[in-house]
C-alpha cells in the first residue's frame, strides 16, 4: 500500500521513552520496497533500537549508497537528515560527514553489492580507518533493483531464481570486518528481531567502527529452494553464538541469568552488554579465535550469528587524527583564519 | 656551422641546467635561483623533470629578467651541461654565440662542440675526485662546486649564496662549513683559470621589491588555511600531492589549538579519488569546508560525485593541478587540458565552475575564496592550477588578507529561523537567484531535516520522477549558474596602445609568458587587446569582448582548443571569430612561441586575400 500516506494520527497511550518520544517520532515514510522484505524488518529493528536508547531523532545522520537496503533510510527517522548517494560510496560520505561534526550519530546502510561489490574498497578503508559509525549491510546475495543477479555474497554453488548456479566464491563480510580491524562485528538475520534489536543497540553505543551483517532475504528474487540466504535456509542453518541484553548507562543490572553463562561487558559510554553465551568456548573479544571460528562454521555450512568480536577499549578516527572536541563545522573565521599578521610572516620567509 | 658572436647581455638571460635526476642538483640550481633573486633581479625558474626518482634527465631552468618577464622565454642562453646523457640534444639548444658549461674532466672531442658557442669547462670531477673521498660527498658538492663557478663567469654576489647555504643549512649547522668551502673552490677555480666574467652578468638592482618566492600548489594551501577549510581528503598523484602536503604542513603551523594541542582539521590520505571526493562531500553536506587536490586523472575518477555535487546541490572545492594527458599522459609536464572535462563533469546535463589563477598571489586569493563560493552556490568548485603553476617557483606579489572580512557560509538556515516559523523547502527559490537553502543535518528535532539523494525530487526534497518538477529543477540549476557569473573573479582587460580590431583571450599560466609576448608582438607593429580570464561561467564581459573585436586569439595549453570550445559553446560566438594559439608538448607555453604564432597571423590577415576561383 506503499501509494497510501502514512496517517499522522497516534494512540495517546503509546509508550514513551525517556526523552518523552514515541515509536511513531522514530518511524519514516512508508516503506515502497516488496511486501514481505527483510529489509523493512531491519528498518523495523533499527526504529525500536533507537526507540529504546532514547536518542534524539534529529542527531542521527543516515548515510547509505544505491540499491534496496540504500532506500531504507526513507522509512526510519524521518527527522533525520538522509543522504542516498552514489553506489558503493556509503562508507567515504560518512567518513566525510563524521569528520565535519563528531556529535552526531552515524548510521550507514548499504547493501550486498554497494558494499561487497562496488563499494569492496571504501567497505574495508573505512572500516581499517576507524570511523565512528553503526555500518548495516541489509545481506540479500542478490541485485534486487536490477531483478535478481548474483552479489558477491552469494554463497558458490546456490541457486538463483533462473536456475543458474553460482560458480564464484563468496565474500564473507563479517569475516572482512574482523580482518580489518572494525572494533565491533556481529551478524545477525532479519527475521530475528530478539537478536538484532540489542545488537544495533550496542554497536550504536560503540565508539568506533561497528560492523554489522544481516542476512535479509529477498522475497522477490532469493528466497526459493537452492538459495542460501532464504528464509527457511537461514533459519535451518542459523547457529548463534550469544544473545545479548542491552543495558544503558541509566538502568540497574539485574542479573538473572545463570553465572557462567552470561558475561557482563561494559561500553566506553557507560552503557552494559549482557552477553548470554550460547556457545561456551566462544570468546567474543578474541579477535582471532573469532576468525578462526567464522571459517570453521563456514565449512560446515552454518551460518554464525550473534555478537562475533568487539573491543573493549575501542578508539576512532577523530582519536587517531586528535582532532578537537568541538565539532569542525561550527569553527569560524577566528577559529580558522590566522589573519594578516601572520601572513606578513609567512611573506617575510618567502623572500 | 658558423662562427657568432658572443651575446652580451646584463640581467637578461636564460640559464639552463641539465641534470640527472636524484643527483642533489635541485637544491643547487634552486640556490642559484633564490641568489639571483635576492641581488634584486627578477627570476623566473622552471624545472623539467620526469616521472622517476632516481637517473632520468631533468632540467632546471632560469629566467633572469631585469624587465620582470617572468614566464618561459624560449631557447637557452647558458646551457649547464651536467647530463651526458642528454649533452649533445642540451648543445644543439644553445641559442647562437651562447655558452656551454660543462665538466671538462674528460677531454671531449671538438666535433662534440659547436662553433657558435662559446665553451666553457671545469673539471668538476677531477676537482671531485681529488677534495673528497665519499662517493656521495663528490656528487653533492659537485652541484656547488659549479654554483660557485659560475658565481665567477656570471658575477653573481658571492655573499648572497653564502648566506643562501646557512639558511639552507640552518638547524644541521656542520653542512654549512663544507658547502661554503665547496662554493669557494668552484670560484676560485673560475677565477684563476677561466676568462671572467662572460658575455652574460649579473648586477645587483631593486627591481624584485617586496615581491615573495612560492610554488603555487603552496600558495593554494595556505589559501585553503586562510578560507577556512577544516577537512581534505587526497590521493596522491603528480602534480597535485605537494598541495596537500603544504596544507599539512600549514595546518600544523596555525591550525593546532595552543591550550590542548588538538588539531582544527582533518586530513585523511583516501584509498583512491573516489574516497577523496567522497570524503570531501560527505564534509560539505555536514557543514564542514571541505577539499581535494588532485590531477587529471583524478578527476576522470571523480566524475560520478562531482555530478551528485551538482545535483544535490553539496559544496566542494578541487584544486586541479593539470598534467599532460590523455590516460596517464605526461604525469611531470604541463597541461591546460582539464578545462572541458571540468566544465562539464559528470553524466547528464552539468556545468560547474572554475577558477583559474595565474600565480601563486592568485592561486592563494582564489584558493580561499573557492570556499566561500561553494558554500555560497552549494556546488563544486575547481580551481585550476596547473604543474608550471603548482610546481614551480614564482616570483608574486605578497599575500594579503582583510582580517575584517568573515566567511561567506551561503544560505543555511539555522534552529532559530525554523524556530520563528520560517519556510524551508531545500529546494525552494525564494531570492529568485536559483540558490535555495539548506539546513545543516542535526539541526531541529522536528523542522528542516530532508533527505539529500541524486534522485530527482521535488521543491521540498520529495523523491519524484514527474516531468514539472524535474524540469522546474532542472531551470533553477541553470539560473543558480547565472548567478555565478556575477560572483566568480571577473576577466581582467588590458587595452592596447592604440585602437585595434584584434585581441587575444588567455588564462592561468600563460598569463607571465603572454606579458613578455605583448611587447615582442608589438614591436613587430601590431596592437592586440588582451582579456585575461579567471573565472567560468563567463562574465557577459566576455561576450562584449569578442563581438568587439574582429578577430580574438584564444592562447591555451592544449591540443583541443578547449577554452576556445567552451566560449563558443557557452557565450553562443561564431567559431571563426576565435583563433586558436596551442601549444601542448607539455613544456611551458612560451613568449617567442606565442609572439610567433599571433604575429605570423597577422601579418597573414594584412595580405590580401587569395582570388577565389571563378
Amino acid at each position: 500500500m506503499t501509494y497510501l500516506a502514512k496517517p499522522k494520527f497516534q494512540h495517546p497511550d503509546l509508550p514513551r521513552n525517556d526523552l518523552g518520544y514515541t515509536h511513531r517520532d522514530y518511524e519514516g515514510s512508508v516503506s515502497t520496497l516488496c511486501a514481505g522484505c527483510g529489509h523493512d524488518s531491519i528498518t523495523a529493528s533499527i526504529i525500536q533500537a533507537c526507540f529504546e536508547l532514547s536518542i534524539e531523532p534529529h542527531r542521527v545522520a543516515k548515510i547509505s549508497g544505491i540499491g534496496c537496503s540504500s532506500k531504507t533510510p526513507t522509512y526510519f527517522l524521518g527527522n533525520s537528515h538522509g543522504f542516498n548517494s552514489v553506489h558503493g560510496r556509503m562508507p567515504s560520505v560518512l567518513a566525510g560527514a563524521n569528520l565535519a561534526n563528531r556529535d552526531l550519530i552515524y548510521l550507514g546502510v548499504s547493501g550486498d553489492g554497494d558494499s561487497a561489490s562496488i563499494g569492496f574498497g571504501q567497505f574495508a578503508h573505512a572500516l581499517r580507518r576507524g570511523v565512528n559509525m553503526t555500518y548495516i549491510v541489509e545481506n540479500n546475495g542478490v541485485y534486487g533493483l536490477t531483478k535478481g543477479q548474483f552479489s558477491a555474497t552469494a554463497d558458490r554453488g546456490s541457486k538463483s531464481k533462473r536456475g543458474v548456479i553460482n560458480t564464484d566464491n563468496s565474500i564473507d563480510l563479517a569475516a572482512m570486518a574482523l580482518q580489518l580491524g572494525a572494533s565491533f562485528v556481529a551478524r545477525s538475520f532479519s527475521g530475528d528481531k530478539q537478536q538484532l534489536v540489542p545488537i544495533i543497540r550496542a554497536a550504536i553505543a560503540h565508539n568506533g567502527a561497528a560492523f554489522i551483517d544481516v542476512i535479509s532475504p529477498c522475497v522477490a528474487f532469493n528466497n526459493h529452494a537452492g538459495s542460501t540466504k532464504s528464509f527457511d535456509f537461514v533459519r535451518e542453518h542459523n547457529e548463534a553464538v550469544n544473545r545479548l541484553d542491552f543495558i544503558s548507562s541509566r538502568m540497574p543490572i539485574e542479573v538473572q541469568y545463570e553465572p557462567g553463562t552470561v558475561e557482563i561487558v561494559e561500553q566506553h559510554d557507560g552503557s552494559k552488554l549482557a552477553l548470554r553465551k550460547l556457545q561456551a568456548d566462544y570468546d567474543v573479544h578474541d579477535r582471532t579465535a573469532a576468525q578462526g571460528f567464522l571459517q570453521h562454521h563456514v565449512a560446515k555450512g552454518q551460518i554464525v550469528t550473534g555478537v562475533l568480536y568487539m573491543d573493549k577499549e575501542p578508539s576512532d578516527l577523530h582519536a587517531h587524527l586528535h582532532t578537537v572536541d568541538m565539532p569542525l563545522n561550527v569553527l569560524d573565521a577566528k577559529d580558522l583564519c590566522p589573519g594578516q599578521a601572520a601572513l606578513d610572516k609567512v611573506n617575510a620567509s618567502l623572500r | 656551422m658558423s662562427t657568432a658572436t658572443p651575446i652580451s647581455r646584463v640581467n637578461d638571460f636564460v640559464v639552463r641546467f641539465a641534470n640527472v635526476n636524484g643527483s642533489g642538483s635541485a637544491s643547487a640550481n634552486e640556490m642559484f635561483a633564490r641568489a639571483v633573486m635576492r641581488m634584486g633581479i627578477p627570476v623566473g625558474p622552471r624545472n623539467i623533470f620526469p616521472s622517476n626518482i632516481q637517473g632520468l634527465p631533468t632540467w632546471y631552468e632560469v629566467r633572469v629578467s631585469e624587465a620582470g618577464h617572468l614566464g618561459a622565454r624560449g631557447g637557452t642562453d647558458l646551457m649547464v651541461a651536467m647530463n651526458p646523457q642528454t649533452f649533445d640534444k642540451d648543445i644543439a639548444s644553445i641559442e647562437p654565440g651562447g655558452y656551454l658549461f660543462y665538466d671538462s674532466t674528460k677531454p671531449l672531442p671538438a666535433s662534440k662542440f659547436r662553433q657558435d658557442i662559446s665553451v666553457v669547462g671545469v673539471p668538476l670531477t677531477a676537482i671531485c675526485n681529488r677534495e673528497y673521498t665519499d662517493p656521495r660527498q663528490r656528487q653533492l658538492f659537485k652541484n656547488i662546486i659549479y654554483i660557485g663557478a659560475l658565481c665567477a663567469l656570471l658575477e653573481m654576489d658571492v655573499s648572497v649564496v653564502e648566506q643562501l647555504i646557512g639558511e639552507q643549512y640552518k638547524g644541521k649547522d656542520k653542512l654549512i662549513a663544507p658547502n661554503i668551502k665547496a662554493l669557494h673552490i668552484g670560484r676560485d677555480y673560475a677565477l684563476l683559470n677561466l676568462e671572467c666574467p662572460l658575455g652574460l652578468r649579473l648586477k645587483k638592482t631593486d627591481k624584485v621589491g617586496n615581491r615573495i618566492f612560492i610554488e603555487g600548489n603552496n600558495a593554494a594551501a595556505l589559501g585553503a588555511v586562510y578560507g577556512g577549510a577544516t577537512v581534505c581528503a587526497w590521493y596522491p598523484i603528480t602534480p597535485s600531492s605537494s598541495l596537500a602536503d603544504a596544507f599539512t604542513k600549514h595546518c600544523a603551523k596555525f591550525r593546532v589549538d595552543p591550550e590542548t594541542q588538538k588539531a582544527k582539521y582533518a586530513i585523511v590520505q583516501a584509498e583512491d579519488e573516489l574516497a577523496s571526493i567522497g570524503i570531501v562531500i560527505g564534509a560539505g553536506w555536514n557543514g564542514a569546508r571541505a577539499f581535494t587536490a588532485t590531477s587529471g586523472p583524478g578527476i576522470s575518477l571523480m566524475q560520478e560525485f562531482i555530478g551528485l555535487s551538482y545535483f544535490a546541490e553539496i559544496p566542494a572545492v578541487i584544486f586541479d593541478v593539470q598534467r599532460a594527458g590523455p590516460s596517464t599522459g605526461m604525469p611531470t609536464r604541463t597541461q591546460q587540458c582539464d578545462i572541458i572535462s571540468c566544465a562539464y563533469a559528470s553524466h547528464g546535463d552539468t556545468k560547474h565552475v572554475m577558477l583559474f589563477p595565474e600565480g601563486p598571489t592568485e592561486a592563494f586569493e582564489f584558493g580561499a575564496q573557492a570556499f566561500d563560493l561553494a558554500d555560497r552556490l552549494q556546488t563544486t568548485i575547481f580551481v585550476m592550477l596547473d604543474l608550471d603553476i603548482g610546481m614551480n617557483h614564482h616570483l608574486a606579489q605578497p599575500f594579503a588578507w582583510d582580517d575584517a572580512q568573515i566567511y561567506d557560509r551561503g544560505k543555511v538556515m539555522t534552529a532559530e529561523d525554523l524556530e520563528a516559523g520560517k519556510e524551508f523547502g531545500r529546494y525552494l527559490d525564494v531570492d529568485g537567484d536559483g540558490i535555495p537553502y539548506r539546513t545543516y543535518p542535526g539541526t531541529h528535532p522536528t523542522k528542516g531535516s530532508f533527505f539529500t539523494r541524486g534522485t530527482s525530487r521535488d521543491r521540498y526534497a520529495r523523491y519524484t520522477e514527474e516531468a514539472g518538477p524535474y524540469v522546474d529543477n532542472m531551470q533553477r540549476l541553470v539560473r543558480k549558474f547565472d548567478t555565478a557569473k556575477d560572483l566568480v573573479p571577473r576577466p581582467l582587460i588590458a587595452n592596447a596602445s592604440k585602437p585595434t580590431k584584434y585581441g587575444v583571450i588567455y588564462f592561468g599560466s600563460t598569463s607571465p609568458p603572454m606579458d613578455e609576448a605583448i611587447h615582442m608582438i608589438e614591436a613587430r607593429g601590431h596592437a592586440l587587446d588582451r582579456m585575461r580570464l579567471r573565472g567560468f561561467p563567463f562574465h557577459s564581459s566576455v561576450n562584449s569582448f569578442v563581438a568587439d573585436h574582429d578577430f580574438v586569439f584564444v592562447v591555451e595549453q592544449n591540443r583541443d582548443a578547449q577554452m576556445r570550445s567552451l566560449i563558443v559553446n557557452e557565450c553562443g560566438i561564431d567559431p571563426v571569430r576565435l583563433v586558436p594559439i596551442l601549444h601542448y608538448d607539455g613544456t611551458p607555453i612560451t613568449a617567442r612561441f606565442i609572439a610567433k604564432a599571433i604575429g605570423d597571423h597577422l601579418e597573414a590577415l594584412k595580405v590580401k586575400p587569395l582570388k577565389v576561383n571563378s
